[in-house]
C-alpha cells in the first residue's frame, strides 16, 4: 500500500483516498465545512487546507488526491495561518447571532471557529443579508447564516434523489433555494444534520431548548421495520427531539422524516389512566378496578372464545408475556400481524435475508406489490445507493411508484410473478444473468387471499434464479411493523385450529389487543375489549377496559428488525400519568389470573425470552439463518397488488397524533384537498 | 447523478417556434444523449429571445424539459449568468459599459443621459415597456468607449447628444446605423489612417 507522512508519521493509504482522508488515518484533525463522507467532494468552503511539502500554496485537502510518498503538514503555523484567513472570511457575511441561533451549542462553525479562528473580526463594512426561503414544514430556514457549503444541495440530489435545491445567482448574492417548494422526500429532516451551521434548522423543534440540556438516551425506532439507531434527546419526561446514531449497518447516519419528526405524537392523545366502560362511557378508574374488569371477563370466557393481537410498536418482551398469560389461559388465538400478510413459519422465511448492507452487493432487485419509500425510507436509500454505483436493474411488480432510481416496473399482479419463474417475463433473463439477484417482496402482495401462494411463488423464483446460495441469500421480505420479527420469532400466530387476527372479528367474545390500532374496529363491536396501548387511537375507541401502557421511548424493550437483528431501546423517560411499562401489567394480570408465567422482573423475562428464542440474544447480531422455502404453493388470482402504505406520515398512533405529520399529510399527500380551516364545524 | 423526483414542470403554452425550434434540435444533436444537459446555454438564449428577451419560469422548465434536467439546475445557470434576464425588460434594453476605458471616457454621462430622459435608475423599465437601463461591465469595446449595448447592437463613441438622438429614433421605430457613431470604421483611428500611409493605393 502507498505510504505518506503526516505530521512526521508514516501513514498506509489505499490508492484512490484524498489527502484528508489520508490524513485522518494518521490521527490528524483537520477541520472541514463543506467535505461531507458520503456526500461528492466540492472543495468550495478552502477550511481543510493542508501543507503539502514542494507545493507553492496549501491545498485543499478534501479534493486533493493523497500520492505516495508525499510529506503533509497540518499544524504548522502557515497552515495556522491560513485557516485563520478562510475562517474569518466564512464569517465575513455569517450573522454571528449564536445566542439566538438554534443550532448554538452544536454547531461546526461554532466549535471551528473556537477552534481554529481569531477571536475578533477586523471587519468593520455591512454584512449581506439573505431573504429566508419556504422549504416546508420541516425544515426552518434562516439563510444569512448560510456558508454556502452546498452539503443541502449534494444531499438532496444524491441520497435523497429529489433535485430540488440549488445554488442560484453568483458572487457575493449566491443563495441556496428551492424555488419556494417544500422539499418533497422522507429524508429531508437529515438536511438540518448534515447542514454544518444553524441556516437550516428543525422547524417543530425551533427554540424548544438548548443542547446541553437534553438528556441523551440511545435507542432504537418503531416507526418502520428497519431499526433504525436513534438517539432520544429529553428534558424531564418530555421527548423533544430525535436524532440519528451511526450504524453502518442499517441507517448509516440519515433517519426518515416520520422517525425524527413524529415525537410531538408522543404528548398527544395519551392515556394516561385506566377507563373501563360503563353504561357506554369509557370512565377513568383505578388500576384495581381495571384490571378486577379484566380478571372478571377472562375467568368468566372460554379460551377458544378469546383472541389476542400485538400491535406493530410492541415490544419483544410485552408480546411474550401476553403470549405467557394467553398461554396460560389456553388460548390459541393469538397473531402478530394485524394486516393479515402471510409471513410465518420457518424463520429464514419471513426475513429481510440479504440484509441492508447486503444491497449493496446485489446487482439485480425484483420489487413485489411494495414501496420502499413509503415503507421502509432507509432501504430505499440503500438501494438507490447501489443502483448510483452502476450495474443493477431493477425491476417491479405493482403499482408504478417513483422510488428516485429507475425501476422497470413490468407487471402490477402476481400472474407477472408466475412469467417471471416461467421465463416468459424480459425480466426472467435480467435474474438469470446477475450475480446476486434479490427478490424483496412487500406486505402489499402478502395481504390478499392468495398470499401465502404468491410467497410461495416468490421462494420458487428466488430457487429457480439462483438466489438461494451459500455465499448468497437474495430473499426478501419488506416488514412494516418493527414489532413483527420479533412476534414471528417467538411464535405469536395463531397454533392450527384457531384464529388469526383476521378471522377474530365477530368470531370472539373477548379480544385483548396490545397496542393494535390497525384492526377494523368494527368487527368487535360485539366483543369485550381489552386494550393495552399509549394512544386513544382506534384500539382504545372501541374498547370496554383501557390500560395505559408505555410508547417506545418510556421502557426498555427489545425489537428485532427485518434483517432479524434484536436491537435494545433505552427507556428515556417515564410515560405519563398511572401508565405503565407493559410487561407489568400483563405480569400483573397474570398474577390475579393465577397465571405463572416464570418472571417477576424484566432481568427473569428477558432470560425466559431468550431462552425460548435464542436468536433474541444476539444483540446488534444478524444470526445466520437457513433458507426454508416460505408459503404454500397453490392458484394465485390475477389480481393487481395494491399498497398498504397509503400515507407516509401516518402509519401508527404515533404518527396519526402528531401535527407535525398531520401537516406534512397536507403539504405532500393530500394535495388539493380541501384543508382544515379551524373554524369549520 | 440520477434523480427522478423532480417537481412537475410547467411550462404552460411556452413554446419556441419557427427557425429557434429547428436551431434548438440542431443544437441538442451536437451532444451525446446523456449530455443534452450541455445544451442548457444555448437553449435559454432561445428561450430569453422567443420571450422578449426574458426567461419566464415556464421557459426555464422548458428548458429544463428539453435537456431532461431538473427545473432548479436550470435556474441555477439561468441565474448565475448576468446575460440571462429574469424579469420582464423593454423592448429596448441598454447596456451601458462601466468599466475603466468607458468610464474614462464619460459612460456616466451616458447613463445620467439615459436616467434623465427616461425617468427611470439604473435596473428599471419605462412605463411603457420601450426601454430598460442597466449597467454592466466590460463589453470588450474599449477602443470605441465609450460604448452602449442595445438588444444585440453595438454602439460606440456616443456622446450624450449621439445617445439622446439615438434613443428618438428607436422609440419612433427609424433605422439606426450600428458601430461607431463617431464616422470612423471599426476601431480605425479617427480622422483617417496614421501609419502605412506610403502604402496607399
Amino acid at each position: 500500500m502507498p505510504k505518506l507522512t503526516v505530521d512526521g508519521t508514516e501513514v498506509e493509504f489505499e490508492q484512490g483516498m484524498t489527502v484528508l482522508q489520508a490524513c485522518e488515518l494518521g490521527g490528524a484533525e483537520i477541520p472541514r465545512f463543506c467535505y461531507h463522507d458520503r456526500l461528492s467532494v466540492a472543495g468550495n468552503c478552502r477550511m481543510c487546507l493542508v501543507e503539502l511539502e514542494k507545493a507553492p500554496k496549501p491545498i485543499a485537502s478534501c479534493a486533493f488526491p493523497a500520492g505516495d510518498g508525499m510529506v503533509i503538514k497540518t499544524n504548522s503555523d502557515s497552515i495556522k495561518k491560513a485557516r485563520k484567513g478562510v475562517m474569518e472570511f466564512l464569517l465575513i457575511n455569517h450573522p454571528l447571532d449564536c445566542p439566538i441561533c438554534e443550532q448554538g451549542g452544536e454547531c461546526d462553525l461554532q466549535d471551528q471557529a473556537m477552534a481554529f479562528g481569531f477571536d475578533k473580526t477586523r471587519y468593520e463594512e455591512n454584512k449581506r443579508a439573505v431573504p429566508d426561503k419556504y422549504m416546508g414544514p420541516l425544515i426552518n430556514t434562516i439563510m444569512t447564516r448560510c456558508i454556502q457549503c452546498t452539503r443541502c444541495v449534494r444531499f438532496a440530489t444524491e441520497i435523497a434523489g429529489v433535485e430540488e435545491l440549488g445554488l442560484v445567482n453568483r458572487g457575493e448574492s449566491v443563495e441556496i433555494s428551492s424555488i419556494e417548494k417544500a422539499i418533497n422526500s422522507e429524508l429531508s429532516g437529515n438536511l438540518i444534520d448534515v447542514c454544518p451551521v444553524g441556516a437550516l434548522t428543525s422547524k417543530p423543534y425551533a427554540f424548544s431548548s438548548r443542547p446541553w440540556e437534553l438528556r441523551k438516551t440511545p435507542s432504537i425506532d418503531v416507526m418502520d421495520a428497519v431499526g433504525s439507531n436513534i438517539r432520544v434527546d429529553s428534558r424531564g419526561r418530555e421527548v423533544l427531539r430525535i436524532l440519528p446514531r451511526l450504524h453502518e449497518e442499517i441507517n448509516e447516519e440519515w433517519i426518515a422524516d416520520k422517525t425524527r419528526y413524529a415525537v410531538d405524537g408522543l404528548r398527544r392523545q395519551r392515556l394516561d389512566k385506566p377507563y373501563v366502560r360503563v353504561d357506554g362511557k369509557l370512565q377513568a378508574v383505578s388500576w384495581d378496578v381495571a384490571l378486577q374488569t379484566v380478571v372478571d371477563k377472562l375467568k368468566a370466557t372460554s379460551a377458544d372464545r378469546i383472541g389476542a393481537v400485538a400491535g406493530d410498536t410492541s415490544d419483544a418482551e410485552s408480546m411474550f408475556a401476553l403470549k405467557g398469560l394467553m398461554n396460560g389461559l389456553g388460548v390459541k388465538s393469538i397473531d402478530c400481524r394485524q394486516e393479515g400478510a402471510a409471513v410465518g413459519g420457518e424463520r429464514g422465511s419471513y426475513l429481510f435475508n440479504t440484509t441492508i448492507e447486503g444491497i449493496e452487493s446485489a446487482d439485480a432487485i425484483l420489487l413485489v406489490g411494495t414501496d420502499p419509500r413509503w415503507e421502509a425510507p432507509l432501504v430505499n436509500a440503500r438501494i438507490r445507493k447501489r443502483f448510483l454505483e452502476g450495474g443493477m436493474t431493477v425491476g417491479g411488480i405493482g403499482p408504478s411508484v417513483d422510488l428516485t432510481f429507475q425501476v422497470d416496473w413490468f407487471g402490477t399482479s402476481a400472474s407477472d410473478l408466475q412469467a417471471v419463474l416461467d421465463g416468459s417475463s424480459h425480466f426472467s433473463s435480467v435474474l438469470e444473468n446477475a450475480q446476486n439477484p434479490m427478490i424483496i417482496v412487500g406486505n402489499g402482495a402478502l395481504i390478499g387471499d392468495d398470499g401465502e401462494a404468491v410467497l410461495a411463488l416468490a421462494g420458487d423464483v428466488a430457487e429457480k434464479f439462483g438466489m438461494i446460495r451459500d455465499d448468497w441469500n437474495g430473499f426478501n421480505i419488506l416488514h412494516q411493523a418493527a414489532s413483527r420479527v420479533a412476534g414471528l420469532d417467538m411464535g405469536f400466530v395463531p397454533s392450527e385450529n384457531s384464529l388469526s387476527a383476521k378471522q377474530m372479528a365477530g368470531a370472539l367474545d373477548v379480544v385483548y389487543l396490545l397496542s393494535a390500532d390497525e384492526m377494523d374496529m368494527k368487527g368487535f363491536e360485539n366483543s369485550f375489549v381489552i386494550y393495552q396501548g399509549h394512544h386513544g387511537d382506534a384500539g382504545a375507541h372501541g374498547a370496554d377496559v383501557i390500560l395505559p401502557g408505555a410508547a417506545y421511548t418510556e421502557k426498555n424493550g427489545t425489537y428485532v428488525n427485518l434483517e432479524g437483528r434484536a436491537q435494545l431501546a433505552n427507556m428515556a423517560g417515564f410515560p405519563p400519568g398511572d401508565a405503565r411499562e407493559d410487561w407489568t401489567i400483563i405480569r400483573a394480570l397474570a398474577g390475579q389470573l393465577g397465571v405463572e408465567l416464570g418472571f417477576d422482573n424484566l432481568v427473569e423475562l428477558r432470560q425466559a425470552l431468550v431462552a425460548a428464542v435464542p436468536t433474541m440474544a444476539a444483540i446488534d447480531q444478524i444470526v445466520p439463518t437457513a433458507w426454508a422455502k416460505p408459503g404454500k404453493a397453490g392458484a394465485v388470482s390475477g389480481q393487481a397488488f395494491d399498497l398498504t402504505v397509503t400515507n407516509y406520515y401516518m402509519t401508527d398512533p404515533i404518527s396519526r397524533a402528531s401535527e407535525t405529520m398531520a401537516e406534512c399529510s397536507d403539504v405532500f399527500v393530500n394535495i388539493g384537498e380541501p384543508q382544515a380551516t379551524g373554524t369549520e364545524g | 447523478m440520477i434523480v427522478t423526483s423532480r417537481p412537475a414542470l410547467e411550462t404552460g403554452n411556452f413554446q419556441l417556434t419557427g427557425e429557434r425550434r429547428e436551431l434548438a434540435d440542431k443544437i441538442k444533436l451536437r451532444y451525446p444523449e446523456d449530455r443534452v444537459a450541455s445544451a442548457i446555454i444555448p437553449l435559454l438564449d432561445l428561450a430569453q429571445r422567443e420571450n422578449d428577451g426574458w426567461l419566464s419560469k415556464e421557459a426555464i422548465d422548458f428548458v429544463a424539459q428539453e435537456t431532461g434536467s431538473a427545473s432548479i439546475r436550470v435556474y441555477e445557470v439561468a441565474s448565475f449568468y448576468t446575460m440571462f434576464n429574469l424579469k420582464p425588460v423593454g423592448k429596448h434594453f441598454i447596456q451601458v459599459c462601466r468599466t475603466t476605458p468607458c468610464w474614462l471616457r464619460g459612460s456616466d454621462e451616458l447613463t445620467n443621459k439615459v436616467k434623465s430622459k427616461l425617468g427611470i435608475e439604473i435596473g428599471e423599465t419605462t412605463e411603457d415597456g420601450e426601454f430598460t437601463l442597466i449597467e454592466v461591465e466590460c463589453l470588450g469595446a474599449c477602443c470605441n468607449a465609450p460604448m452602449v449595448q442595445i438588444n444585440d447592437d453595438y454602439f460606440e463613441d456616443l456622446t450624450p447628444e449621439h445617445l439622446d438622438k439615438l434613443l428618438d429614433d428607436l422609440k419612433a421605430g427609424h433605422d439606426v446605423s450600428i458601430g461607431s457613431q463617431s464616422g470612423r470604421i471599426g476601431s480605425a483611428p479617427e480622422g483617417g489612417p496614421q501609419t502605412l500611409l506610403e502604402t496607399k493605393g
